[in-house]
């Protein structure tokens, strides 16, 4: 069941939540912003949060959900020893990212040939409240794509060390690390998900 | 040493996930069949409780020991004070 564990285990692990609660505190600012602001305008919030693409929303909710699923699985497999399916487990999680952002991609794609984006003729001329929404939106969703970004490469620079032995079954605190920087980007999706898609 | 390492199996895994797929589908339902004002404090509850399961399965917060524990509590209190008195500002102003 366990084998020797890294010595700064319990310390690189304590420093990696520490870093995702300023995450939170990061994402609840934005969070907050939104609360405050739908508050103070609440119709131009429902027209506007009406324009999203909840199927986009729905799809890459189920990728994200999928993919930080694959990476806990990683974890357990790599407590196991089981360092193909590691790799191979990695490899869906990264997939999962990529598919995310390509989604995106075409999400953005189509909103900006709409003439939605921040300081966009049709945003300006549209009540302030909208113009507000959809700034929020940029910049929360970009924020979080950012964090897809980062935590896929994160992800396939563990996959790397994984593939070269330097991350096994008595140290793999990286993958742990690695693997809970994915979760968090999880988390603030599935609060993202129901305030820009859902609830307007 | 053997408290710093818990091995949460597939299966457990799967069902946290397909838990997950469940409440995804609950809180889009919820959405489209606009149940009144309700539904925004219950696709943010929905929220709460993925969350949560994520968090504590995924995370391995229900296997880890007292500090990080109290340290995510300390981060969401810290939160919620930080939600709560905004909205007595923007709330009552």
């Amino acid at each position: 069941m366990s084998g020797p564990l890294h010595k700064d285990y319990a310390g690189a692990k304590l420093g990696m939540w520490l870093f995702l609660f300023t995450e939170l505190l990061l994402f609840g600012g934005l969070f907050l912003l939104y609360a405050a602001y739908l508050a103070r305008y609440p119709r131009e919030f429902g027209t506007a949060g009406g324009q999203m693409h909840l199927g986009f929303g729905t799809l890459n909710t189920v990728i994200l959900i999928t993919s930080s699923l694959l990476v806990a699985m990683a974890v357990t497999a790599i407590q196991r020893n089981a360092r193909r399916m590691v790799l191979w487990l990695l490899g869906g999680t990264v997939l999962c990212a990529a598919v995310f952002l390509f989604n995106k991609y075409l999400e953005w794609s189509d909103e900006i040939g709409k003439g939605i984006y921040p300081n966009s003729p049709k945003l300006v001329a549209a009540p302030p409240g909208e113009s507000v929404f959809f700034s929020l939106y940029y910049l929360t969703v970009g924020l979080h794509g950012l964090h897809v970004l980062i935590g896929g490469t994160l992800l396939t620079l563990v996959a790397v060390r994984v593939q070269r032995g330097t991350i096994h079954a008595g140290d793999y605190v990286l993958l742990e690390n690695g693997a809970l920087y994915w979760h968090l980007v999880d988390l603030v999706w599935i609060f993202i998900f129901p305030l820009y898609y859902l609830i307007l | 040493m053997s408290e710093q390492q818990h091995i949460v199996s597939y299966g457990k895994l799967t069902a946290i996930w397909l838990g997950l797929l469940a409440l995804t589908a609950l809180t889009v339902w919820v959405a489209r069949h606009n149940v009144g004002i309700g539904h925004v404090w219950g696709s943010l509850a929905i929220a709460v409780v993925k969350g949560g399961l994520v968090i504590a399965f995924f995370m391995h917060m229900k296997y880890e020991g007292r500090l990080l524990r109290w340290l995510l509590f300390f981060a969401l209190s810290v939160l919620a004070i930080f939600i709560g008195f905004t909205f007595f500002d923007v709330l009552y102003r």
